[in-house]
């Protein structure tokens, strides 16, 4: 922590009852090769990272398991439904995951268009009802829908994941404004999943006021992926502590820094 | 009587002996049974259970683990 964060008194990150420091949360697919992406999860400072379920591979013809990777005593397993299109197949992928042993968590995903992967609301909405019944704590990947949103934390969703911009897209915040309102509305955490593309888009994104962050493509497809994570826990931690700081209001004319008084004859 | 039976696992048929539990199926594909998760014709078996369960010819088994994704 800098100095400057400790001048702004910041809560901790609380999410279904646990406790995290970091803000940034990270993905742990598309990396060039296992080592690159252990060395981007330390320079990001992540304490939560996502994963998916998937079949083994019987063959053994490539090693895909993450945990030989990934210290489960380190790191906070989310887990994912990444590539569901049904709320049975979401309930499925997560219940599987649950069995893995590691926690209650979930990372929710119900996709209902595969060009623009964006969530389906309808089968998302029946998923989280289902999974939050059966004891999962759901996090809930949404659209910037305001009335999604509340609908989700109606139904007992532990935090709700609005969209910067499409899944892997890196076009940044599309829409701050609906971000902005449903952080305003809601009363669990607000954490902004997929689209961030670089740092400002990050310090943008967390201007805004929102929890946190889960970015994945950002760090995997960077030139330097440990580099890009580095610059997103500083762009993370600058736009939090901006938020907090609270912003000067826009004005549409010029206002003189300097004073007008004592100027020459 | 056939010696061996046709089971789907993960999608592709396997050939496993007559009365094999789904510990015996994981050790004969050389998978640890506590790096996998086994869903037994849509039912989760549990690890203790492993040994227990037997499979029966066309029965639908599921092994997965966590992968890297976002």
């Amino acid at each position: 922590m800098t100095a400057a964060v400790d001048t702004v008194r910041d809560t901790p990150f609380v999410v279904g009852g646990r406790t995290f420091h970091s803000r940034l949360m990270v993905g742990t697919g598309k990396y060039r090769d296992n080592e690159t992406m252990a060395r981007a999860l330390e320079a990001a400072g992540a304490e939560i990272v996502t994963v998916a379920v998937r079949r083994v591979d019987l063959d053994r013809s490539k090693e895909t398991g993450i945990l030989h990777h990934l210290d489960p005593n380190r790191y906070f397993l989310l887990a994912n439904t990444a590539g569901c299109f049904t709320a049975d197949d979401a309930v499925r992928y997560a219940r599987l995951a649950r069995e893995a042993g590691f926690n209650e968590f979930v990372k929710l995903e119900v996709i209902g268009d595969q060009e623009t992967l964006l969530p389906d609301v309808q089968g998302l909405l029946e998923a989280a009802r289902t999974l939050v019944k059966d004891g999962f704590k759901v996090l809930a990947y949404t659209n910037e829908d305001l009335v999604t949103a509340l609908r989700l934390e109606d139904a007992g969703c532990a935090a709700v994941m609005p969209l910067a911009s499409p899944i892997g897209s890196g076009l940044g915040l599309l829409n701050p404004y609906g971000v902005r309102t449903i952080k305003r509305r809601l009363t669990v955490p607000v954490v902004v999943d997929a689209g961030v593309g670089t740092a400002s888009d990050a310090c943008v994104t967390m201007e805004q006021g929102v929890d946190g962050i889960l970015m994945n493509t950002a760090l995997a497809a960077a030139r330097d992926p440990v580099a890009m994570a580095h610059a997103m826990r500083l762009a993370v931690e600058a736009g939090r502590t901006a938020y907090l700081a609270g912003r000067m209001p826009r004005r549409e004319v010029a206002v003189p820094s300097s004073p007008l008084e004592g100027m020459l004859d | 009587m056939n010696e061996s039976i046709d089971v789907m696992v993960n999608g592709e048929t396997r050939t496993v002996a007559r009365g094999a539990t789904l510990l015996e199926l994981l050790r004969a594909l050389e998978l640890d049974p506590r790096a996998v998760v086994v869903e037994h014709n849509r039912t989760i078996v549990r690890r203790p259970r492993l040994g227990d369960v037997t499979v029966a010819a066309g029965d639908a088994i599921e092994l997965v683990h966590f992968v890297g994704g976002g």
